[in-house]
């Protein structure tokens, strides 16, 4: 039994060490917000936060991951009470197919809590590991902005 | 047969290479109503007024029939119906539905008839409307070729007004008032008092009621919904994790499994040794598959462990092994016996006078590769199948699948659920008859098969490799005329092959984006050869309007700058559309086309008409010691109608960085059979930091209202050609372009 801490819920798995912590939440315990695209840590769209940073959880083995706190999409906001990037995600209607977004959205909020006031620069350079494939970059980059500026206010 | 029938059937015979299988009928077939599917379930109180509204007592339901893969379709199908049936944005549902006849796409068909689309001559309108109707008969429903806002726009609407007036009929005949004197609006009608009875009170009332039909539509002034800015409808559950794709689905009881088949496309299994897979932790069940095996597991990861642990004997590929062989048959099919149609012959280029140039291109096979790898949840009973997966062609899925298990269309239930991208990949159907294969040897148990990221490579079914040949003529300063002859296998042959349907009649994506753009060249001739099918190819956002319009629009530029015209100029001087000069035009202001620019900038303009939309791009690039860098991209287009300006934006600049990543970095070649790209590291797209400003402006000079899906793609490619030639006086007549210059 190896045992996490999800969103905040104390979560016990039997599965092997190595399995990916992506495949724990998807197949698991059913969380399937956190997507799978690549599994080599090519397209981002597993992205997480373990214990307050971003990671591609298709490249965290569950064994490692031992009492570490992990926060997935589900867990950064509701459609009731989203966080200030959601909303930002929302009002700039920046996903198409939207598969990708989930993990662009976990970036965005690690870059947040790290540089609440990124330049152009910065935030091109945070978010370049997380593919998109419609192209929804230039909304991206404007939603970034916007809820920098949201959580500079508070 | 009637005058129509054998039209259409000499069309179909001539053109109508997107068309399945042959066809003769009547009128009477093409009048004849497909049927309601909603009154196969309808319970007591509902009242199901059309195919695409139904209403009962606690609340109302859009039908949505054309599958969403990003392009934000569900929402427009809502916002269309809500328009005329005076709901407010959000206070109703919306289902995909069911696979029905009664969902035939009108406008997927169009495209393939041999008329431009510019050509708005009563024979070309016939021969389209023709074409609708063929797609009646067949009860084709789809999504694809930007159709589904030309297919949804009138009859949509229609279908809310009719639904409208029926429950105005149903208030009348409850309160007495005529129906004169009655308004509707937010899901209820107004009587004169003011009191308000809602739409769902109505609906048991209603339900009893002949439909009212011929009601005149709204004037575009009078709209509440269609041409605003709207709320995409899965933009909430698509910024928080909540909105649930074929990979997410779960059913009690299921299983997860992963397949792994003969990397050869098409090619057999000749044996395998699962043992060592067999062994793994998770791995219950290893099963032989046509062309491949699956791995049964307890969670798809274990599934994907088990698959790379078998030892397999694969046959040998169907097609030549090695790339230079593919491009080598392309070389051969320059050939009088080869050659497919000659699509136009303006004027008489073998004899137009003035300086010659040849040039010769090349577009490679690509890859669709959509962020959501291939998966589908399949469950056989002998009930019939019930799935779950996202898909463009709801109704061949139906046909493509039951002999797979022995049953009736008819008894395959699709659950059409959202896709996370495309691009053509989910026209696709071997996926799903490899999981439904699976699922029929274990039935009862439902079975979530999903690819792994390499898996969807290897069996991506990529673009067609295409190969130009051009012959311009300059004199005087001039663009005198081009002859343009393109090479590629089909693509509609070898996909529709795949459904083991027999496609007859040349094929017009071998040429489109090429003989359609509305120049009125004094001498202009593009001829279409046909290759012979190499690797399995399938449609790919916009199709043969890639290759084809990147080939046509780069000779035409190197023509213009050889006669020491200027690019955006000479392109004015050559239109003879005028939406399409009005595009042009736009991208020059937009741009300020001609102004200074430092000494190691240049801008390229390419204008590319597909789907019936003409486009026009302009991009500027700064040739940099790392690299060349994308500063900016200014795209102009006609649609004719844009439906929501929001997610029009958003689709046109995705498109032109579609456009643009592929043309950078992006391709598949073959080396012993197999694809040597196998994830994003060979085949990257764009990111972030090499995203370009976009800037967007949507036209509405056309007659016809068009989809925006594709069209914004082909001319990325040309227009970044053109300015990289501007920039440093390099001319590149190959995609990827990366193998020859340097991005940053």
């Amino acid at each position: 039994m190896i045992r996490l801490k999800v969103n905040g819920e104390t979560r016990e798995v039997d599965v092997s060490p190595e399995m990916p912590l992506l495949w724990v939440l998807r197949d698991e315990l059913g969380m399937t917000g956190t997507k799978y695209g690549c599994g080599v840590a090519q397209c981002g769209a597993c992205t997480v936060h373990v214990d307050g940073t971003a990671v591609r959880s298709c490249q965290e083995q569950i064994g490692d991951l031992e009492g570490a706190e992990v926060t997935t999409i589900e867990g950064l906001g509701t459609p009731d009470l989203m966080h200030a990037v959601q909303a930002a995600w929302v009002d700039h209607q920046v996903a198409q197919c939207g598969y990708c977004q989930s993990g662009q959205i976990m970036q965005a909020a690690s870059l947040l809590a790290e540089t609440p006031n990124p330049t152009d620069d910065e935030i091109d350079e945070a978010m370049s590991g997380n593919l998109c494939r419609c192209g929804t970059y230039p909304r991206i980059r404007a939603a970034v902005k916007t809820a920098a500026a949201k959580v500079q206010e508070g | 047969m009637s005058r129509i029938g054998k039209i259409a059937r000499r069309s179909f015979l001539v053109g109508a290479a997107a068309l399945v299988g042959g066809v003769a009928f009547g009128v009477y077939a093409v009048r004849r109503d497909p049927g309601n599917p909603l009154h196969d379930d309808l319970k007591t109180g509902e009242a199901a007024f059309n195919p695409w509204v139904l209403i009962d007592q606690d609340k109302i339901t859009l039908i949505a029939p054309h599958g969403d893969k990003g392009q934000g379709i569900y929402s427009a199908q809502a916002a269309l119906i809500a328009e005329e049936l005076d709901l407010e944005w959000g206070d109703f549902e919306v289902s995909f539905g069911k696979p029905a006849k009664a969902y035939w796409n009108t406008a997927m068909a169009e495209e393939a008839v041999p008329f431009m689309s510019t050509d708005e001559s009563f024979g070309a309108e016939t021969m389209r409307s023709v074409m609708g109707g063929v797609m009646k008969v067949m009860g084709m429903q789809g999504t694809g070729g930007s159709s589904a806002i030309p297919d949804s726009f009138v009859k949509l609407r229609e279908a809310g007004a009719m639904a409208r007036e029926t429950l105005k009929l149903a208030a009348s005949n409850r309160s007495g008032v005529p129906v004169a004197k009655l308004k509707t609006e937010k899901g209820a009608v107004i009587l004169p008092n003011g009191d308000r009875i809602a739409f769902t009170d109505l609906a048991a009332e209603a339900a009893g009621l002949e439909p009212v039909t011929g009601t005149a539509l709204r004037d575009p002034s009078q709209w509440r919904l269609v041409g605003k800015p709207m709320q995409r409808l899965d933009i909430v559950g698509k910024s928080t994790g909540t909105q649930t794709y074929g990979i997410d689905i779960t059913v009690p009881d299921m299983v997860y499994a992963t397949v792994k088949m003969n990397p050869r496309q098409g090619a057999g299994l000749n044996g395998f040794d699962a043992s060592e897979a067999l062994a793994l932790p998770g791995v219950k069940q290893v099963v032989e598959i046509t062309g491949g095996v699956a791995v049964i597991a307890t969670n798809t990861w274990y599934a994907i462990q088990g698959a790379e642990a078998i030892e397999f004997d694969w046959a040998e590929a169907l097609y030549p092994a090695e790339q230079d062989q593919h491009w080598e048959a392309l070389s051969a099919a320059f050939s009088p016996e080869k050659l497919d149609k000659e699509w136009r012959n303006d004027g008489d280029v073998e004899a137009a006078d003035g300086d010659a140039i040849e040039l010769e291109y090349r577009s490679p096979y690509v890859a669709h590769a959509p962020l959501e790898p291939l998966n589908a949840v399949v469950k056989v009973t002998d009930a019939g199948i019930e799935i779950w997966t996202g898909h463009q062609l709801q109704r061949m899925l139906q046909q493509q699948l039951a002999p797979i298990t022995g049953h009736e269309p008819e008894q395959v239930t699709l659950h059409n659920q959202f896709m996370g991208g495309s691009f053509g990949h989910r026209l696709e159907f071997e996926h799903l008859k490899q999981a439904t294969e699976i699922a029929n040897q274990m039935r009862g148990t439902p079975v979530k098969m999903t690819y792994s990221r390499e898996e969807d490579f290897a069996h991506d079914f990529p673009r067609h490799i295409a190969m130009g040949r051009a012959r311009m003529v300059t004199k005087a300063g001039k663009v005198e005329g081009m002859d343009l002859s393109i090479a590629s296998p089909s693509v509609v042959v070898s996909q529709m092959g795949r459904a083991g349907l027999n496609i007859p009649g040349p094929d017009v994506q071998i040429v489109a984006g090429a003989w359609n753009n509305p120049y009125a060249l004094p001498n202009y001739r593009v001829r279409g050869y046909r290759a012979p099918e190499l690797a399995p190819v399938s449609s790919w956002r916009a199709v043969g309007a890639n290759a084809a319009g990147f080939f046509f629009d780069c000779a035409l530029d190197e023509a213009i700058h050889a006669a020491g015209a200027d690019p955006l100029a000479e392109r004015l001087r050559l239109i003879d559309h005028d939406p399409s000069r009005k595009v042009l035009e736009a991208v020059g202001e937009m741009s300020n086309w001609g102004g200074a620019l430092a000494p190691n900038q240049g801008r390229g303009i390419a204008f590319v008409e597909s789907f019936g939309v003409p486009t026009a791009e302009v991009v500027q690039v700064t040739n940099t010691e790392e690299g060349i860098k994308i500063d900016k991209v200014w795209v102009a287009c006609d649609v004719g109608t844009i439906v929501d300006p929001v997610n029009f934006e958003g689709l046109v600049q995705g498109g032109v960085i579609f456009g643009l990543a592929h043309a950078i970095n992006s391709e598949i070649t073959y080396s012993d059979g197999m694809a040597e790209q196998s994830n994003y590291y060979d085949a990257e797209g764009l990111r972030m930091r090499q995203v370009p400003e976009i800037m967007v402006r949507g036209l509405e000079n056309g007659d016809k209202i068009r989809g925006i899906g594709e069209p914004p793609v082909p001319p990325a490619a040309p227009a970044l050609a053109n300015a990289i030639f501007a920039a440093t006086g390099q001319r590149i007549r190959e995609l990827p372009l990366y193998h020859h210059i340097d991005f940053v």
